[in-house]
Formats: C-alpha cells, structure tokens, sequence
C-alpha cells in the first residue's frame, strides 16, 4: 500500500530547514517578511507535531543525513523528550507569530521604526526556530555548540528589537554573557575532543572516565549552561534582557530559549555525564542548592517587582530553578522528577508566552504595566485578564494544570524517602510564587472608575480581537496538559533505540 | 451495577452552567436566572434520584478518568458523598432564588453567578472524590472560585478581606497538597475506603503522624479551626448570599467534610487513636467550640456575631469526627447538615434585615420582628435549633455527640456541649429579645405601597424553606430520609450492598 503513496515526508529534517529557508526568504523579501514569516513558523510547528505523533508512536526519531552514520557524518535523532520539545516550540512559536503579525508594527516607537524596521522580527525569529529545532535534533556535542551559538545570537537580536536604550543596554549585556557562557561550553567539549577523540554523545558515552580532564570538561559544560539558563546567582541578565524587550520576543526568549539551554544540561546529564560516572552526587547536590535558590530569590523578587514584565520575567527564574531539583532528586536516573521536570517545562513554556503576550496587550490598552495602576476597566478585554488567570494558575501549580503535574511529580520524589529540604522549598516556591501571581490578578477585581479620556479610544476590530484570543489558547494548553497529562508522560518513555 | 453517567452529569450541571453564564451579556437577566434556576432544580432531582438508587436499591455510581500513572480522578457516590451533595445541591436552588433577588440591579452580576455556579460545581467534585488527589483538585477550584465572590463589592475593605482569605487558603492547600503527595510516595494509595486505607499499613508511626498533620492542618484552614480561623470573621464583607453560602455549604464545609474523609476512610478512627492523633484533634475541636462561642458574645455586628458562631458550630462536625464512637460519629455527620441549614438561614435572614432595615447591629434590632415577622420567625427557630432546643435540628445532633462522648470514654464532651449550648443561648437570646419583646426606637419604614410581604418574596422564599427544614431534620429525625437517617447509615453500614460503615 505504501508504494502507492508519496514516501513520508522527513519531519525532522524540515523542521530545521523550512525555518531557516523562510529566514532567507524574509530577510530578502522585506515588504513581504510578514507573510513568509508566518508561513514558514505554521509549516515548521506542522512538521514539529506530526514528528512528536510518529515518536508518540513508541520508537525514537532517527536520521543520517546524507547516508553518513556518526562519527563521521551528522545524525538527527530526536526521543520522546526531544520531540516534545519540537512540538512544543512550533506550536508556542506559532502563537507568538501570530501575535506578531498584528502587533510588531505597534510595539516599536516610531524612533526604531525607520532603523529596525519591523519585518527584523521575522528573520530573527526564524533563524531562533531553526537553531532551536536543530538543537532538539542534535546528538552531537560540537553541533549542540553551533546550534547554541544560532540560538544565542538570535535571541540577542530579539532582544535589541524594541529599540528601547535599556533593551540595547540589556542585549549586550545578554550577548557578552552568551559568549562567556559558549566559551566555557566549548572549552569542556575542546577538552574532552581531546582527550577521547569524539563528539558524538552515543560514542563519548563509553569512553568516558571519571578522571579529572572529564571532571573539569564537565564543570566547564555545566558552568556555560547554567549561565546561559540564567540559573541563579547567574541569573542576573535575564530579569533585564526579558523585562524590556518587546513582548513578543520576550515571549518566545522565555518560554522557548532557556529551555534549550536547560534541555542541554538534562541531556549531557542523563545521557553522557550520568553513564560515565562523572555526574557525582555533589555535583547533584550543588545543582540542586542552585536551583533551590533560584526558586526562593526568583519568586521573591517577583512578589516584590513593581511592573508586570519584571515580575513576570523573575517568575521564569524561579521557573528555571525547578528544572535543577531533578539533579538531586533523581541522580543519574531518569525517574519522578525527571517526567516532573519535563511536564514542569512544556506548562511553563505555555503558560509563559500566553502571560508575556498578555503584557503586550496590557501595555497596549492601558499605556502603562504597573502593577498597583492596573484595573478592571473596560479597557483590558475580559479574555486577557482570563488569560492571566490561567497561566498564573498553572505557574503557581494549581490543579489541573500541568504545571500542577510537574510539581506533584517533583513534589512525590522529593518525598520518596521523607520530608526533605527540597519538599519545603517546592512548598515556599509554590507559596511565593502564589503570592506575586495573586498580587496581579487581584487587581482586576479593583473598582476604579473608567478614565474619561480613555472611554473615548476606539475599541479594537475584529481581527485584533481574535489575535487577542492566542494567548488564552496557549494557557488554555497550559491547563489541558494536565488534564491529559498520561499522553506526554508516555511520549517521555520513549528512548533513542540501544 | 456501577453506572458513571449519573455523578458526570451531576457535575456537569453546575460546571458547564458556569463558563455560559460568564459569556452572557450583563443584561440578559432573565435567560440568566431562567439558567441558573433551571440548573439548579435540574440538580436538585438528579441528586435526589441518585440518592433513592444508593439509598434505596444498593446502586453504586463511580466514573473514572486516567490523571496520572496510577491514579485516576474518581468521582464515587458513596452514601458520604450523598449526603453533603443533598445539601449543596438544596441549599444551591434556595441561595441562586434568594442571590436573584439580592443582588437585582447590581453590577457584574455575569460574573456573580458565574463563580457561584463554579463553586457549587467544586463541591460537589469534593463531595463525590473518590481519592484525596480529587479532593485536592476540586479543594483548590473551591479557593479560586470563592474568591471574586468574596470581592464582590470590590471595596477596599473587600480586597483587604479577600487577600487574607486568599493567604489563609492557598496556605492550607499547600500543606494539603505536600501531604497528599507524601502519602502518595509513602504508602501508594490515596484512595477513600471505609475503615482506613492504612488500616494495616507498615508505615512507621513518626511517617504517618506528620503526614496527617499535613493533611488535617490544611484542612483545619478552611473548616475555620481555631488558630486558623482569622479569615473567616473578616470575610464577612462579602454580600449576604456568599456569606450564607460560605457558611453552610462551601468553604468551611469542605474543610470539615475533608477531615472526616481523611479521618475515617484514609486513616480509620481506630489507626488514628492507636496514632495518639484524634484526641487531640477532639481536644482542638472542643477548644474552638467554646472559643468561637466566647467569642460571638462580644460581637456587635450581627454577620460577625454569626461567623464566630460559625466557628464554633463547625468543629461540633470535627469533634464527632475525631470520636472513637459511632454514637458521635452520627452526630458529626448529621450536624453537617444540620449546621448548614440553620446557619444559611440565619444569614439570609440577616441579609433581608439588612436590605429592608438598614440595620446591621444587633444593638440595632429592637423591634425588628415587628417588621419583619416572618424573617424573624424563621431566624428564631434556626436560632433555638443551635442552641439545642428539642425537637430542632441541633438538639439531635448535640443528643448523639453527647451519647458518643460517653460511648467513646470522653465524658467532657458533655460539659463542653453544656457550655457550649449556654453560650449559644447567652449570644443568640438577646438578638430574639430585642427583636421580639423591644420597641423599636423609632417607627420602621413602611413597605413600598402594593406589596403585600415583608420583603421581596425572593428574599422571603428561601430562609422560610430552610427554616421548615430546621424544624422537620429535628421532628422527622427518625424517618429514614432525615440526616439522622441518612448518618446512621453511614456510619454503621447498615445500608443494602455495602461493603460497611464508617466504624463497625
């Protein structure tokens, strides 16, 4: 029956290149960036799914390119984790571009629009598509570095794209960092290139030694990673770059950028480091404490923030913090935490873009995101303050949400051999995080008379209203993931084959 | 047989009512109130015949749907579950009239009804858990869904209100929620089973303690156990409706209803006196008995002066509880119901007062019942019913606490219902005094010209009905479909095609 058919399309070779096309498209064709942009994110978050359909399917993604097996050629591969990780950026990303096409125009200041004209927008963010995309698919530890790199500048660009001086003070602090953080990445990957003499992971896997050039390799790796995923105390970059960005592009450097780099770290742990004997239970430890204090000062700082970007981008460092408690909980294997993690990340991934998005809206009907000037006016459409209900809900981890999954599967392997230190701090993070999301949504429930001079603004046409629906599809996602949260956790179960 | 459709569509009813209620314009009242109405009494029969099928011919319901490796969401209708969603879903119908008529030519009304919907959908959810992680999903939804009726009037005292419900809450969820998840990890099951889940577990003793800490403490939160119950006084500000509601079925019932699941179908009675937990959680219970009721006394604002009475009357349910004895097992149970609706009453009545009158002191209500006489009719039998006055309501249930106490070798549960009962008496007499035997200082308002009640007959309706109940729970206790009935089934197993009571 097969041959009667086309043969299969390759969904993960064209979810690296569609992107990377339409970014050359669109940088060519200006006047129609837009359009090509949109084309090609719909096209690649397609191709996204219906890979995480033939993986959901029980056998992992595999693909030579050009016939060339590693080590000498590149291979794509793409496990239940990867695949959901695909998905989940096409369709976040799709969300985000939708929104874009409607609001990109508006949200730069007339100043920037002759310089950075907005169309900038698209080709950056296709190039961020493709870096990440290839990022999922890699196996290979000097490709994950390019990939890195791709993704890093990108998001630098992104970041610079609002054209506001902080954004350009915040995105050459971000850029510096990124190249801090790839040098020490590419120093740990020089070093055990020359030691062992392979960059693939499936083959350094058994050549590995617990000695101390692998030792310092690995603190080399993990140091630019946790850099780069802003875990804390190197988190500083982050609150800056994410809070004065435009939404957007806060959106998509949210939800999708530091899970690369988070994803990085749970690969060469489980897959590289953890077989070898190097991922130590200290360093498990350390990572943890890391982690810890992220989510303690991350919601904190949230709680305290004035303005609704600041709190939302310090919600997503505390987010982040989540993701390392799997290094002590779990060890080198994948157990609760690990599928607690992964859940914890896709909700937040979700739950993010829909509330960074919200941002723009809100600053674009009330001119302003202060969080004590916020009200229930008229002028925020009902949608958007639903929208920020239910992403809160499923940061805080309120059931159902997947981000109530996540946390309850952190929650029971922290518990698996008691009360420990790490159930109190999932307990406090939940509880300030609560608190700050609270601090938002109370306000809509604050009777401020309509400002007369604003009674007369337009109310927005159709179209804009329907754009102004995405983000309530992507929290409404956020809260769906948990209500069917049997189906990605089996996804998880599937494992590269050997 | 075990069906599943029947408790869905229990569910369903209020909680699809909700998200239609939300999308209709402000001013489409009466498809509004044709909705709500119609859903309610449509709830109202599904509840009853599903209570006649469990009851009468030994039915079980139980629907399931896959949430996590190994655990499900289940909703079961147990004789438990039966009887706290017989009285939501009454107490439903009577508050959406009586809401109707409150709240006629308010603002954000789409709103209103939408939550009340909401948060008569989750306890229901609470009602029919057939395992804790259920119960905690629909504990939550209760929290979301109280608080913008808590706000309702969206005053600054309001907001200041619903942030402290809002800390005191999510805080109890939390620890509820690492409890759950600790039970989960410690002993694999988190499902509601007569007589104890851990009966005969091998769990260590020190395991076992802290997590029924966890999960009490977070429930004594909501069930307004003293020292967690600062929130409920000062929710007072909410509108008349949410406050009857708070008080007779949501909020501090959930919380009352989840010790008792926790209590006796997650630990059993018997595995939590060998713990060395219940006596304890009698002792707190018949503490904030006689606090609430100390502290009602010297309440001048007639709703605070009710609230603390709240707080007393809600641990009468927790003291049957932590009981070993089947005698106050019954008498918990059925003042579940009974304090439901003795004290919704009260709170509509006091609305009416309020709405009519514009008084909202009790040193204010010299000479209400002229006025107002039915109001104070019904106010004054819910009244002498908490105070213990045979044959209402609340005498049967301080009967059966009594004879447990005894039974169960606590001899000073009868002292402390004595003085709780002279307490009761010592802040409610006044108030029945004062609207009955005073004169009013100066002549009331006249009603508007042509109506021919008292007050709008949607305010009337309902406490009147829930006053009748009052009366009828106390004279009919021995029928079998009276709360006294219905507890005595539950508690002792002696129902058709039961697997056993709470405590044999």
């Amino acid at each position: 029956m097969s041959d009667l058919l086309l043969p299969a399309p390759d969904w993960g070779a064209l979810a690296v290149l569609l992107p990377l096309l339409g970014a050359a498209l669109a940088f060519v064709a200006e006047g129609q960036a837009a359009r090509i942009g949109f084309a090609a994110t719909a096209a690649t978050a397609l191709s996204a799914v219906m890979l995480l359909l033939d993986v959901s399917g029980g056998t992992a993604y595999h693909q030579a390119v050009g016939g060339w097996e590693a080590p000498l050629g590149i291979a794509l591969q793409a496990d239940g984790l990867s695949a959901l990780m695909l998905a989940m950026t096409g369709v976040v990303g799709l969300g985000v571009a939708a929104q874009a096409l409607r609001t990109m125009a508006s949200e730069l200041p007339p100043a920037a629009q002759d310089k950075a004209a907005p169309w900038a927008f698209w080709p950056l963010w296709l190039l961020l598509l493709g870096g990440l995309n290839a990022l999922y698919l890699s196996a290979d530890q000097f490709n994950l570095y390019v990939t890195l790199e791709i993704v890093s500048l990108a998001a630098v660009g992104l970041t610079a794209l609002s054209g506001k001086p902080e954004a350009f003070t915040a995105a050459m602090r971000y850029l510096f960092v990124g190249l801090l953080a790839s040098l020490f990445y590419l120093l740990g990957v020089a070093l055990l290139y020359a030691r062992y003499g392979v960059l693939d992971i499936g083959s350094a896997r058994d050549l590995l030694r617990p000695e101390p050039i692998a030792q310092i390799a690995m603190a080399a790796m993990l140091t630019g990673l946790a850099l780069k995923s802003a875990l804390f105390p190197l988190h500083f970059w982050l609150p800056p770059a994410h809070g004065n960005a435009a939404a957007s592009a806060s959106a998509l450097l949210s939800a999708l950028v530091v899970k690369a780099s988070v994803y990085l770290v749970l690969r060469l742990w489980f897959d590289l480091f953890g077989p070898a004997g190097l991922a130590t239970e200290a360093a498990g430890l350390l990572l943890g404490a890391l982690g810890a204090g992220a989510i303690l000062w991350g919601s904190l700082q949230a709680v305290l923030a004035e303005r609704l970007k600041l709190l939302v981008a310090y919600s997503t460092v505390a987010q982040i913090g989540y993701l390392f408690l799997v290094f002590p909980l779990d060890g080198t294997d994948r157990g609760l935490a690990w599928q607690g993690v992964a859940m914890l990340a896709l909700a937040h991934a979700f739950a993010k873009a829909a509330m960074f998005l919200c941002c723009q809206i809100v600053q674009e009907r009330l001119g302003h995101d202060r969080i004590r000037a916020l009200t229930s006016s008229r002028r925020l459409p009902r949608t958007t303050q639903i929208t920020l209900a239910l992403a809160a809900i499923s940061l805080i981890g309120l059931p159902p949400s997947g981000g109530f999954i996540g946390k309850w599967l952190l929650l029971g392997a922290s518990l698996e051999d008691g009360f420990t230190a790490w159930t109190a701090v999932i307990m406090l993070g939940t509880l300030l995080s609560a608190a700050a999301m609270f601090r938002v949504l109370v306000r809509f429930f604050a009777d401020q008379p309509d400002d007369p001079a604003e009674v007369g603004r337009a109310t927005p046409g159709l179209a804009a209203r329907l754009i102004d629906l995405v983000p309530f599809g992507l929290a409404s996602v956020a809260i769906l993931l948990g209500l069917v949260a049997t189906w990605p956790l089996a996804v998880l179960q599937v494992r590269a084959g050997g | 047989m075990t069906e599943a459709w029947l408790p869905l569509a229990i569910l369903l009813t209020s909680l699809l009512v909700s998200p239609v209620i939300f999308l209709l314009p402000e001013e489409r009242v009466r498809t509004r109130t044709l909705l709500n109405l119609g859903a309610a009494t449509l709830k109202l029969a599904l509840v009853a015949w599903l209570a006649w099928r469990v009851g009468f011919r030994g039915a079980t319901y139980e629907a399931r749907l896959p949430f996590l490796p190994g655990i499900d969401l289940v909703l079961e209708a147990d004789p438990l579950a039966v009887l706290f969603m017989s009285l939501s879903s009454a107490l439903w119908l009577l508050t959406t009239i009586y809401a109707v008529g409150y709240l006629e030519g308010a603002a954000n009304r789409s709103r209103f009804f939408g939550f009340f919907s909401l948060c008569v959908a989750s306890t229901i959810g609470i009602a029919m858990a057939g395992n804790l992680l259920t119960f905690l999903l629909f504990y939550e939804l209760l929290t979301i869904a109280t608080y913008p009726l808590v706000v309702h009037r969206e005053t600054p005292e309001a907001r200041r209100a619903g942030r402290i419900y809002l800390a005191y809450t999510l805080g109890g969820g939390v620890l509820v929620l690492a409890g759950t998840a600790w039970l989960w990890a410690a002993a694999g099951t988190l499902d509601f089973v007569p007589q104890g889940a851990l009966a005969g577990t091998t769990l260590d003793e020190a395991t076992l303690i802290a997590i029924f800490l966890l999960l009490v403490g977070g429930l004594a939160v909501k069930a307004a156990m003293v020292p967690l119950h600062g929130w409920l006084p000062i929710a007072m500000v909410a509108p008349a409706p949410v406050s009857a509601l708070l008080h007779a079925v949501a909020v501090v019932k959930a919380g009352a209803f989840g010790i008792i699941r926790v209590v006796h179908e997650i630990y059993g009675i018997e595995l939590a006196t060998r713990l060395g937990v219940a006596t304890p959680l009698a002792a707190l219970a018949a503490f904030t008995i006689l606090y609430g009721s100390v502290r009602a006394l010297g309440q001048d604002d007639l709703k605070k002066r009710l609230a603390f009475s709240t707080v007393s009357q809600v641990s009468y349910v927790v003291l049957g509880t932590a009981l070993f004895s089947p005698l106050a097992a019954i008498g918990g149970l059925m003042h579940l119901i009974h304090q439901g609706l003795m004290k919704i009453t009260m709170f509509m009545c006091a609305g009416n007062i309020a709405e009519t009158l514009h008084v909202y002191k009790v040193s204010g209500l010299d000479g209400v019942g002229r006025r107002l006489p039915w109001t104070m009719g019904a106010f004054t039998v819910a009244a002498l019913g908490m105070m213990g006055v045979p044959p209402l309501a609340g005498f049967v249930s301080k009967w059966y606490l009594a004879a447990g106490g005894l039974d169960a070798g606590a001899p000073w549960v009868i002292a402390v219902l004595l003085g709780s009962s002279a307490l009761n008496a010592a802040y409610f007499l006044p108030i029945l005094h004062r609207a009955w035997f005073r004169e009013p200082p100066q002549p009331w308002p006249a009603p508007p010209p042509g109506a021919r009640l008292e007050a709008p007959w949607m305010l009337l309706l309902p406490p009147l009905a829930t006053g009748l109940l009052v009366a009828a729970a106390g004279l009919l206790a021995s029928a079998p479909i009276s709360p006294l009935g219905w507890a005595r089934f539950i508690a002792t197993g002696e129902i058709p095609g039961l697997p056993g009571g709470l405590i044999q």
